[in-house]
């Protein structure tokens, strides 16, 4: 039992695990120029790169080391590598698609080295690394022509191989962790589960993490007040489409804050046979675009859900910083994990 | 908290959860999105109609279906393509996406394609160890990956497992691998234990029913997890045709395999009975097959199912031939001319084939064939192979869409070996009727019938024959002036080098015409062909490559020998000299002769009731029309063509009465009775003051070498030769509003109607001449006020005086028409018009001129010489070639060979 998927398993029956808050909010605060985008070899590349993130992994990893040290320093269990966008689909914007593999492997890097060296400073925490895996800009359930309805920009086979791309480069930069995050359609999630038990195999990683594989996280977002995924199912609906692979957890995190994400969640407690996770947005954007809950009022909203038990992973999304981590933290350490859902035999 | 998770429940979603609790007990899959399942769904994807495709989908969901089955395992589909396209739309539909979806297919790729779009937990239908393990585990490998649950059909390398034991040893050999080497879910195994037909008459079918049972029992209490699927209307098979007993099978079958554990399956909703609502006695009777319970099990079924068939609530029973073999029932459609089928079978010879161009080719030319040969043989009549021709053509619609189109990778085989026919009624003519006919026997023989309508000029008929590749031209038309328009339309075809044979036909047209006129300009094959029923074998030798070189040869020969006769005829023929003939005019005793002055001058216009034209109506060549030969109403009694003249008779009385009724169509006249000054053989229209007025018509004399005592006729002989005499001229037509129901039956393809529509509207037409010219002579001009006559003696022309027509045998020349029609006012008093080549539309008009004279008589003008056509030229103020052109037919020289020396 000393694997770090072991390790992981052994955290997760003990307390609720803390992920990291947003990466981007944090970026922000640097007031980035442009010439902070470009590597010396992207130095005249044609198009502009400001806003792309992923990229400071290669051209300012002083920055995302920094800011990954800031959460862990706030008590994060879990980093999320700067990988969001780190797909050959999503990079093909900034025609960077053939950059994938470099940034997945790289930004898995350096999440890696801060953690591991923040595990030797605490090693009563040990800190994991989870490679985020977007839901790319596009949908393959959904037609971006509203004339025709079945068209799609993109088809699963194209998704798949992108992620494979995309979980090679997070495996081999050390990843302790998969997490396909973010999903606002299910089919682009199962094409990213489809790419995980490829590579898997192709890497000869078992499945299951039981039998030491590598943990899958999947964390849905539900658009609207409905209760649906951009793509249309209901939460239920959304974990069982998604309940074929061993998943280490199933959750939700994005577009809403705590409080509008507690029902959903309480769906999946009750049905998931996974744990549990969540990393709302700090509250609802006012009417800039600003997330201005403090993190007080948003760890306010997060204690009702810790109160009924439903979480067994715990973190920030949009508009989250290492001081609603540090306080989300706090108050997460007076609860106890979700137990797991146990499977009955009829 | 209590986490409790059931992991013996099958958990499917599509936007929503399908949970298969207890509580649901069955769960229906709905199968009209199957195109093996649903024609009509079939249909519409072949089509590519995949909006009304998802209507489809819509109504399973409206109608309770829990999962939806597509498949789209269809010979001429791209069954990939489909798949995505489908389902793709059906995701964009809230209302059918929110339940799960089958992925149905034989063909691993395109359970692969369906796997990549659904969102949601679906199920593969259906993998089998068929191809042994390797290719089992793969697939159930692969499935597993995408998050599907699958339908294991109980198969094996050796087959089909047909026995209890064989069932349920497939499905513990398929289990055991999906759930210890593949580690599928076990809960997400379905069990396809197959569903046989009971009650086929062979013993080995007697317990399909039991040995369904007792495997999914044993499937249920062995298997952990296992589900058990099914079709459920293949149990009753053998029992086609009767839905009462099917129904009542479905309801008991599915009554017991629920209660031994079947959990889900694909069942008609419309096609099953309630299991209480069977009464009791067919309850017992199936009950006694589903469970084998008597030797004579089935055979009491049967005897039983006879008695039952006519309660059918949902379906009329099917005639006896209907279980026939696809081909001969559409043989007995086409033969019989019954449309209500033919599509159905048309689709089912096409699923059977696997390609439409087989089924035109296959069972719908041998149908043709049959009616051809019954056509032929005189066993069949014209009516009836129109009707023929209306189911074929209904057919060939259908299959359509489905064949290769240009571009497609199969769309050399479609290049067929059907013999392509243009069609087309020469420019300034609009009459079809025959030419339709024409259409419709080559239709009935194998040929592809390109129809350019009417009024096509030249350019467009060698444009489109070039196009379409056509193997033959048929030109037609009905007016004289047709004549000169199908030579100018040989002479462009020779100028642009085509080289494909010409059929000539219609009214005006002759084999010595066309051996003079036409086929010296043309160098490929012209034929003259007299009627329909020869347009075949003429068709068939100008096309045939083993016949035509031959053909073309002797034809130009027979031609060439037909000119020279004609040429030598003549140089012999005696022609008298205008100034001669004209000195032997018809005798009337003039001095014993008062002109008859009209009780009412100038022009009348008149609506005219329909029902009383329809009293009128000389049915005889309406009969002609239909190539049925004999007079009314002798012709309703003959021995050979009677029965058909009867039906045909009775038909044409219905859409009569239809016509009357809803007023299909209108009729109107304007005549108009005029003094008139005679001067030789022209006459000039006098005003309400006897002033001659700029208004003249011309005659032509007749210049044959008559006998002693025979006049050399011309009309103008019947008006005095010096004293103011009266003339008339009428117009009528019962075409108006005809278009319209045209275009709907030329739009359903409904030849037969349309003929029947349009031969009415000319024999309405003609009635409407005859009672107008009843009205002028008892009334209007009312020279013979005591005249009683009934229709027959009115056919016989009983009557004193004549309406000669312009374009018709003793006026043949058709220009005056002009002449006629402004006098009358025609175009603005009863909306018929002229075309460049005078001839009237609506075409169901007739016009002409009225004499009064009693000893007025029709006639045929015949052969006339240069120095008439110079004198008519001139009297007419045209060009001697103009004359020319429009006398062409009754030119007694070939004006090209006698150049005008000047």
């Amino acid at each position: 039992m000393n694997t770090r998927t072991d390790i992981l398993l052994q955290q997760l029956q003990k307390k609720i695990l803390i992920l990291d808050g947003a990466m981007g909010t944090m970026i922000q605060r640097y007031k980035l120029e442009e010439k902070d985008f470009r590597t010396s070899a992207l130095e005249h590349h044609p198009k502009p790169l400001k806003g792309n993130n992923d990229l400071l992994s290669l051209s300012r990893p002083d920055i995302i080391r920094a800011i990954h040290q800031a959460y862990l320093d706030a008590g994060s269990d879990i980093l999320e590598t700067n990988t969001f966008s780190s797909t050959t689909i999503a990079q093909d914007d900034y025609d960077l698609s053939h950059l994938a593999y470099e940034l997945n492997f790289e930004s898995a890097k350096i999440a890696k080295e801060v953690a591991l060296a923040q595990s030797e400073k605490t090693p009563d925490q040990p800190r994991f690394v989870a490679g985020a895996i977007g839901p790319t800009n596009r949908t393959a359930s959904i037609s971006p022509d509203v004339n025709d309805p079945g068209f799609r920009a993109i088809n699963f086979d194209q998704l798949a191989e992108a992620y494979a791309e995309q979980v090679r480069g997070l495996l081999d930069g050390g990843s302790d962790i998969l997490l396909v995050e973010t999903i606002f359609d299910t089919l682009n999630a199962k094409a990213a589960l489809f790419a995980i038990q490829e590579v898997f195999e192709e890497k000869g990683i078992p499945l299951n993490p039981e039998e030491g594989g590598i943990p899958i996280m999947i964390s849905g977002t539900i658009t609207d007040a409905s209760g649906r995924t951009l793509s249309g199912q209901t939460t239920e609906a959304f974990l069982i489409s998604l309940s074929h692979v061993p998943l280490i957890s199933i959750g939700l995190n994005c577009a809403l804050g705590a409080k509008e994400l507690r029902p959903y969640l309480k769906v999946l407690a009750e049905k998931a046979p996974f744990y549990v996770s969540a990393y709302p947005n700090a509250g609802l954007p006012n009417e800039f675009g600003q997330y201005d809950q403090t993190a007080k009022e948003m760890a306010d909203q997060v204690e009702e859900f810790l109160k009924d038990g439903l979480i067994n992973i715990l973190g920030g999304c949009c508009g989250t910083t290492p001081e609603h981590i540090q306080t989300i933290a706090e108050i997460s350490k007076k609860y106890k994990p979700r137990k797991l859902a146990f499977a009955i035999e009829e | 908290m209590d986490n409790k998770i059931n992991n013996n429940l099958l958990k499917l979603s599509g936007l929503e959860p399908l949970v298969f609790t207890p509580e649901l007990n069955f769960v229906n899959i709905g199968e009209r999105t199957n195109v093996t399942g649903s024609k009509k769904f079939a249909r519409l994807i072949l089509n590519g109609q995949f909006d009304e495709a998802l209507e489809v989908a819509l109504d399973q969901v409206r109608g309770g279906a829990q999962v939806l089955d597509v498949c789209m395992d269809e010979g001429m589909l791209d069954g990939e393509a489909s798949m995505v396209r489908y389902l793709n739309l059906l995701a964009s539909e809230p209302e059918i996406s929110r339940i799960p979806i089958v992925v149905d297919s034989s063909k691993w790729n395109i359970i692969l394609a369906g796997l990549k779009c659904i969102q949601g937990k679906g199920i593969v239908n259906s993998i089998s160890l068929k191809n042994g393990e390797e290719e089992f585990i793969h697939q159930a490998k692969t499935i597993k990956k995408f998050g599907a649950a699958v339908v294991v059909m109980a198969f094996d390398e050796e087959g089909q497992a047909d026995t209890y034991q064989r069932r349920i040893d497939i499905c513990k050999r398929s289990y055991d691998i999906l759930v210890n080497e593949v580690k599928f879910n076990r809960q997400d195994i379905i069990f396809d234990p197959n569903i046989f037909p009971v009650a086929t008459g062979m013993d080995e079918h007697k317990t399909n029913a039991i040995d369904f049972f007792k495997a999914t029992k044993w499937i249920k209490e062995n298997l952990p997890g296992a589900k058990v699927s099914g079709g459920v209307s293949n149990v009753s098979f053998s029992f086609r045709g009767n839905n009462p007993v099917r129904e009542a099978m479905h309801a008991v079958f599915l009554y017991h395999a629920i209660q031994h554990g079947m959990d889900m399956g694909i069942v008609n909703p419309s096609m099953l009975e309630v299991y209480d609502d069977i009464p009791k006695d067919l309850l017992e009777h199936v009950e006694d097959v589903i469970w084998n319970r008597r030797e004579d099990a089935t055979e009491r079924l049967l005897d039983f199912a006879e008695t039952v068939k006519s309660t059918g609530k949902k379906e009329a029973v099917s005639e006896a031939w209907r279980s026939d073999s696809v081909a001969k029932r559409i043989e007995h459609s086409l033969v019989k001319g019954i449309i209500d089928h033919i599509v159905e079978d048309a689709e089912e010879a096409r699923q059977e084939l696997k390609s439409p161009l087989k089924v035109i080719e296959g069972p719908l030319m041998d149908g043709m064939n049959v009616v051809g040969d019954l056509f032929g043989s005189g066993k069949m009549f014209l009516p009836q192979v129109v009707k023929s021709a209306r189911v074929m053509k209904k057919a060939v619609a259908y299959l359509e869409p489905f064949m290769p189109k240009a571009g497609d990778a199969d769309f050399n085989e479609s290049q067929s070996s059907i013999k392509k026919v243009l069609l087309a009624t020469v420019k300034g003519d609009v009459h079809d009727i025959g030419k339709n006919i024409v259409g419709v026997v080559l239709a009935c023989n194998s040929y592809q019938i390109i129809d350019l309508g009417v009024m096509v000029d030249a350019q467009t008929i060698i444009g489109e024959a070039i196009k379409n590749k056509v193997d033959i031209i048929g030109l037609s038309g009905l007016i004289t002036p047709s004549l000169d328009e199908m030579v100018n339309v040989a002479s462009e075809m020779e100028r642009q080098g085509l080289k494909i044979p010409l059929l000539i036909g219609g009214a005006t047209t002759s084999r010595i015409h066309t051996a003079v006129k036409i086929d010296p300009v043309y160098s490929g094959t012209v034929v003259h062909v007299l009627d329909a029923s020869k347009s075949v074998p003429v068709a068939g030798e100008a096309i045939s490559e083993e016949t035509r070189g031959a053909y073309h040869q002797q034809i130009k020969a027979t031609y060439a020998e037909l000119r020279e006769a004609h040429q030598a005829k003549q140089e012999a023929k005696q022609l008298a000299t205008y100034e001669e003939s004209k000195a032997n005019p018809t005798t009337i005793d003039w001095e014993n002769y008062k002109p008859v002055k009209p009780t009412k001058l100038g022009k009348t216009i008149l609506n005219l009731d329909l029902e009383v034209l329809r009293n009128y109506i000389d049915w005889t060549p309406f009969f002609s029309t239909w190539m049925l030969a004999g007079k009314y109403p002798k012709i309703l009694k003959d021995e050979v063509v009677g029965e058909q003249a009867q039906k045909l008779y009775d038909e044409a009385n219905l859409m009569l009465d239809k016509i009357i009724a809803e007023k299909w169509l209108e009729a109107k006249a304007v005549v108009g009775l005029f003094p008139v000054l005679r001067s030789g053989d022209d006459l000039t229209i006098l005003n309400e003051n006897n002033q001659e007025t700029s208004t003249q018509f011309h005659f032509l004399r007749q210049q044959g070498k008559k006998g002693k005592g025979v006049p050399n006729r011309s009309l103008a002989d019947y008006l005095h030769p010096d004293e103011v005499d009266y003339f008339g001229g009428f117009a009528v037509t019962a075409g108006l509003k005809m278009d319209d129901r045209v275009e709907t039956y030329k739009a359903a393809g409904d030849d037969y109607n349309e003929i029947m529509f349009k031969a009415l509207g000319d024999r309405l037409a003609e009635a409407a001449a005859e009672y107008m010219h009843e009205v002028v002579r008892k009334d209007l001009w009312g020279y013979a006020k005591e005249e009683s006559l009934d229709n027959d003696a009115l056919i016989k022309e009983a009557y004193k005086g004549i309406r000669p027509a312009p374009g018709y045998p003793a006026c043949p020349e058709h220009s005056e028409k002009i002449t006629l029609f402004q006098l009358l006012d025609v175009e603005n008093t009863i909306g018929v018009s002229l075309t460049d080549s005078f001839a009237m539309i609506p075409t169901s008009s007739v016009s002409g001129f009225y004499f009064g004279n009693p000893d007025s008589k029709y006639f045929g003008l015949g052969k006339i010489g240069e120095d008439q056509v110079e004198s008519y030229a001139q009297r007419k103020g045209v060009s001697k070639e103009q004359a020319e052109k429009w006398l062409s037919p009754n030119l007694a020289y070939n004006p090209s060979l006698n150049p005008v020396m000047e």
